[in-house]
């Protein structure tokens, strides 16, 4: 099952596990259900069978005593089994609806066409930061997530922790997940949203509270100034081009149209989930992003050769 | 032996009789479908109402120096209506001709009025969504308005004309039932739009 | 006089004052050859371009609906077999991203508001005189009316894939996507206004459903005795004449939002993107038991001919028919689960969205019983009629889970819905109608489908569909989304993938071996006389094809099965085909009262007229005027629109609208 990085059929954290005995209740009795209905359609179709004569004649028509008692059977059963589903439903409801009134981390999620920002509160404002397509949490923590809408509908899922909430532009909508066990989780937009629909997932990295702690301080680091003539011509080039869209902190870059870059080598995909992240794949999406994925908000850069390198030089040290 | 039964009815009118025919089925049928129409228009109000923050109605005291009048003479034409078809039902032709006719003055008066009421408006159908469906659902029943006044001139000079007897009128049954459908489809626009913000819905 | 006075025949085509507004209905039988010679020559569609365009018969009309449906269906089916190309395996490119949006958004207009609700249009409009024993529908020019618009809005909507600018938003199009900002192209405004117009056919047909239904029955033919069908048609339409004025609505302020700056659905000026949600499941959940209620009500008269006896819990499954719609308001808003609404609600819409099941749970039991008491004939229909209460189970259970909140937050948009409505639109709707083609074929073409092909057609259908689509519940469970051009090699969907492709091929073979035996056996079927299966109504026991009168005689009801009464002999009385009113005294049919079906009244049937046709283009005009901003071309439509109006409902003599000379009362007095 955990080869299957969006199925809900196992779980990882509390929410999605408190909803999966009833989905394997209703999985089983709709099964059930389907194979008695095909049984009880077999005993019916290998009664006594007619025929149209060579006459044209079909056999006389009879009525048949006694249906009305094994239908009220039939629908008594199907009722009670119904009453217990709606009966667990508002018991797993319960379970899973109330928010955390104390939760230990609060994150703003906004969902734009086709990417994630996550933007990390706190008291103090040097305390805050944000960052994209993928979001840390500590395992067991309770997480509070609050839901934006930037432009149009969007869902935010990640099977394995929590079931979908929608991202509705003009109102928040809140969510909560909580990692049981360390690890990397899939997400995924659940509500269609125009072109590239289909790449807008994200990372959920569920890991210990130390190592969550050291993951928070370094996200809290501005960018290191460039330390080689090569860096220094990719900073040039991403305050000069890539600042229309995207921050790195500590240059000259601050808009928030795209994704911030501060900390983009610490991440382990690209474009939403779309490309692992390492040198060749971040050169081919800036090279080609409307190859990659057709549509994209990011427009192709036309970089020489050695442009490009010198931006990657630099890129490579946002870690 | 099982015996074979037809139906042989002694007498059967002949199209529609009076108010009778199967027009008058067709004539609720649609009306059951604008009236529902009509639910939507203001089942958008409400849910707009609740869901936006306090201030969303522009004027939270609408003026009611035209709206008011203006309706008090919509249901007089409905009234009008009502008489003038008493008028073909009783074969008296001056009440029918004057009863249709004052109706289709008053409704004709009644849209000008709102016209003017839109006038007096100091905000435009794209101001904010309640601008654009205060002015789509007045606009929608001013469609409906003059739907209603075609119906009634149409009316007129067909009862002019001598078409209608007291036992075939269906047509201006039909036609007077559907102009007391937009006067009273009326009062449930203008309870929204003018009454409720005085009780504090939205405002 | 009073008209309760009798009135004696008049002879001439305008009666006398005398017997103007009552009389005596002449009985006669149904074989008198003079009375046959004067109805045909009464109701026959005149020849040439002119009676094409200006008929008014419902068979006529049936038919025409059904193939337009049937070449939806067909069109539908190519959009989809392209998808399934591309998603045969991860990551292909066989199409672009706006190319697969806008085939998955088109499949779903063309399914959901071109085929499936048609085609059972076309099925009643048929059949309802037939089965209710009448002449024609309540309102012939109304009828011409729908399937004009339909046939207009049809060609006004698919306008737009076939540019290039087709409906990229899915089938519900949800704001804001659907609007400018983000959907600058002509698209949506094509997929709007034509759903807008579409609308009128939907409304203008459901009314005319309703009032035949309630008044043009044959006496005898109380509520109690209407085929499943009837009942399935008319709790259908009942809902669509109420609901369908929400999606209008909805289209048409979207439509507003995106060409004059409206903001009905713009946050910044107020507006909601819920509300386009709320207004379209209004619709959109009621409709989904529009487009399957008389589908489950072919398979309720279809099942029992082949069983050979009676429905079994006729009372309880006309009863959950109507109970189903009646909860069907209730559910909407289990299509918004996930959209952050207060806990009440949702328990109230899961609550509503689990009984909901318990009257299809009656259906399904009558079903079995009724083949269980019965002794099964087994023909094409009859197979694909038996199936579909296991394919109907199946998307019923999956409908129900989803129905669970917290569940339904896992499973809602992704394939397991794929899933669910393709079961039950394809299951509850492309199975029965199937069927209820092989069943009903000889009567509208008197010839019978081939049953051996029949067979071919339906197991590879059969076994091509779940093939295709049982797959689909396990990829919902994997968590594959909805509505995505394609996926990942590392997701867990490949292979599943190849197999729903591989299937929905077979499947579509078998649907191609339907079309293949519609079209030979047209032609060159066996010949099949009036009543090939010895069926238990009306229809049956006239000819195939039917005369343009249908009936000769009024017929009398007896019972709720007016062609078995001999074989059952449960009542003392027989219902009359062979005797009855002649009403030939010009076009006439007859209305009764609602409940019990007593003879009411003589209705005078109008003739065919280019009305409806004019009514159609002119409005179609209209629209196309809005579409392009061509002001002038939309004020030419909008007259025409009037002067078609006012032509139709000029009162006429010959309707008895008005008096025959004019009134001395009113006119002089």
């Amino acid at each position: 099952m955990s080869r299957i990085p969006l199925g809900y059929l196992d779980s990882a954290g509390a929410r999605a596990a408190a909803t999966l005995p009833l989905t394997w209740f209703l999985l089983l009795v709709s099964i059930a259900v389907c194979l008695a209905i095909t049984y009880l359609l077999w005993r019916a179709l290998r009664g006594p069978a007619g025929t149209i004569g060579a006459d044209g004649k079909a056999p006389a028509v009879r009525r048949g005593e006694g249906a009305a008692r094994p239908i009220l059977v039939g629908v008594a059963i199907s009722s009670v089994i119904l009453l217990i589903a709606l009966g667990w439903t508002m018991v797993a409801l319960a379970q899973v609806a109330p928010m955390p009134r104390r939760p230990e981390i609060e994150i703003d999620v906004t969902a734009h066409q086709w990417w994630w920002q996550a933007d990390y509160g706190a008291s103090e404002p040097d305390q805050t930061f944000s960052t994209a397509n993928e979001i840390h949490v500590p395992v067991g923590a309770k997480v509070l997530l609050r839901l934006h809408g930037a432009d149009v509908i969007h869902s935010f899922w990640v099977p394995k922790l929590t079931g979908k909430t929608d991202m509705i532009p003009g109102q928040v909508n809140l969510t909560w997940l909580q990692a049981d066990k360390p690890g990397v989780y899939r997400g995924q937009c659940q509500e269609y949203c125009g072109l590239q629909h289909a790449h807008m997932a994200f990372e959920v990295v569920a890991e210990p509270p130390a190592q969550y702690a050291a993951w928070r301080r370094a996200q809290l680091q501005t960018a290191p100034p460039p330390a080689t003539p090569a860096q220094a011509e990719g900073l040039a080039l991403v305050e000069y081009r890539c600042a229309v869209c995207h921050t790195v902190r500590g240059t000259t870059a601050g808009s928030n149209v795209g994704p911030d870059l501060t900390h983009v080598m610490s991440r382990r995909m690209l474009a939403a989930g779309t490309l692992p992240n390492n040198r060749a794949m971040l050169a081919g999406w800036i090279e080609d992003p409307q190859g990659v994925k057709p549509g994209t908000l990011m427009p192709a850069q036309q970089l020489s050769g050695p442009q490009l390198q010198a931006l990657l030089a630099y890129l490579e040290t946002l870690k | 032996m099982a015996e074979r039964i037809v139906s042989r009815p002694d007498s059967l009118q002949i199209g529609p009789v009076r108010g009778r025919g199967i027009g008058w089925n067709g004539m609720v049928m649609l009306i059951a479908s604008e009236a529902a129409l009509f639910g939507y228009l203001l089942f958008s109000y409400y849910f707009l109402a609740v869901s936006n923050p306090a201030g969303w109605v522009i004027e939270s005291r609408p003026s009611l120096t035209l709206a008011l009048p203006n309706t008090l003479l919509l249901l007089a034409s409905s009234v009008a209506a009502w008489w003038g078809d008493d008028g073909v039902r009783k074969d008296r032709p001056g009440q029918a001709l004057g009863g249709l006719g004052l109706a289709f003055v008053m409704g004709l008066a009644f849209a000008v009025v709102q016209v003017f009421e839109w006038k007096a408006k100091t905000f435009g159908p794209d101001a904010s969504s309640y601008a654009s469906l205060y002015f789509l659902t007045t606009g929608f029943h001013m469609a409906h308005v003059v739907v209603g006044l075609v119906i009634l001139a149409s009316l007129w000079l067909w009862v002019g004309r001598g078409f209608f007897s007291p036992l075939r009128s269906l047509p201006v049954s039909n036609g007077v039932v559907y102009w007391h459908f937009v006067d009273a489809v009326w009062l449930a626009v203008f309870a929204t739009y003018y009454l409720t913000p005085y009780l504090g819905l939205g405002r | 006089m009073s008209p309760a006075d009798i009135a004696l025949p008049g002879e001439g085509p305008v009666p006398d004052t005398e017997t103007r507004l009552a009389r005596r209905p002449r009985i006669a039988q149904a074989d008198d050859p003079a009375l046959l010679r004067k109805l045909e020559k009464t109701w026959e569609t005149k020849p040439g371009l002119y009676g094409w365009l200006a008929t008014v018969d419902h068979k006529e009309i049936g038919k025409r609906y059904i193939v337009t449906a049937f070449v939806m269906l067909a069109v539908g089916g190519l959009e989809a077999a392209l998808m399934r190309l591309q998603l045969a395996g991860p990551n292909r490119h066989l199409l672009t991203p706006e190319q697969y949006n806008e085939l998955f958004s088109t499949h779903g207009m063309t399914m959901i508001f071109l085929y499936a609700l048609p085609v059972l249009s076309g099925f009643s409009n048929y059949f309802f005189p037939l089965w209710l024993g009448a002449r024609d529908m309540a309102f012939p020019r109304m009828n011409a009316l729908s399937y004009w618009i339909y046939l207009l809005a049809a060609a006004f909507l698919y306008a737009g894939p076939l540019t290039g600018a087709g409906p990229n938003d899915g089938w519900f199009n949800y704001v804001p996507y659907a609007e400018r900002a983000y959907n600058p192209g002509i698209n949506q405004d094509i997929y709007s206004l034509g759903l807008v117009f579409l609308g009128i056919s939907t409304s203008v047909g459901a009314a005319n459903f309703l009032v035949t239904a309630a008044k043009c029955r044959a006496p005898g033919m109380s509520i109690n005795r209407l085929p499943i069908m009837v009942w399935g048609t008319v709790t259908a339409n009942a809902a669509n004449l109420v609901v369908v004025p929400a999606v209008s609505l909805a289209f048409f302020l979207l439509w507003l939002d995106r060409n004059f700056g409206t903001s009905f659905f713009d946050v910044a000026g107020g507006g909601q993107p819920l509300l386009w949600q709320h207004l379209f499941w209004l619709f959109g959940h009621p409709w989904v038991y529009a487009i399957v209620l008389p589908a489950m009500g072919m398979v309720s008269d279809g099942l029992p001919t082949f069983s050979r006896t009676p429905l079994a819990a006729y009372t309880l499954v006309a009863l959950s028919t109507v109970a189903t719609m009646l909860i069907g308001f209730g559910v909407w808003v289990h299509h918004m689960f996930a959209t952050g609404l207060p806990g009440l609600g949702l328990a109230f819409f899961s609550g509503a969205s689990i009984i909901i099941t318990i009257p299809s749970a009656v259906a399904v039991f009558a079903w079995l019983a009724t083949i269980w008491l019965g002794r099964p004939v087994y023909t094409t229909a009859f197979l694909f009629f038996a199936s579909m209460i296991l394919l109907f189970v199946i998307g019923g259970v999956s409908g129900f889970m989803t129905a669970s909140v917290p569940v339904d937050w896992q499973l809602t948009d992704t394939y397991f819905i794929v899933a669910h409505i393709h079961y039950v639109l394809i299951g509850i709707n492309v199975f029965p109608v199937c069927g209820a083609t092989y069943m009903w074929f000889p009567k509208i073409t008197g010839r019978l489908m081939d049953e051996r092909l029949g067979r071919w057609n339906f197991w590879i259908m059969f076994i091509g569909f779940n093939i295709a689509f049982l797959p689909m519940h396990l990829l919902g469970l994997f968590g594959m989304p909805r509505r995505v051009y394609t996926y990942g090699a590392g997701m867990g969907f490949s292979t599943l993938n190849l197999i729903v492709t591989l299937g929905s091929y077979l499947f579509a073979i078998g649907v191609a071996l339907f079309f293949w035996n519609v079209f030979k056996s047209w032609r060159h079927g066996e010949k099949a006389g009036p009543d090939p299966w010895q069926g238990p109504t009306l229809e049956w026991a006239i000819p195939s094809p039917p005369p343009p009168y249908n009936f000769a005689v009024i017929p009398t009801v007896a019972s709720r099965h007016p062609l078995w009464e001999d074989d059952l002999g449960e009542d003392e009385h027989r219902s009359s085909i062979e005797e009855g009113m002649a009403l030939d005294q010009g076009k006439e049919a007859l209305a009764v009262s609602i409940l019990d079906a007593e003879p009411e009244r003589i209705l005078k049937m109008p003739e065919d007229t280019l009305a409806p046709f004019s009514l159609a283009v002119a409005a179609a005009v209209l629209f196309v005027g809005l579409l392009l901003h061509l002001w002038w071309l939309a004020g030419l439509g909008a007259v025409g629109t009037v002067l078609a109006l006012a032509a139709w409902n000029w009162p006429r003599r010959k309707l008895l609208e008005r008096e025959p000379a004019p009134h001395e009362g009113i006119g002089h007095g």
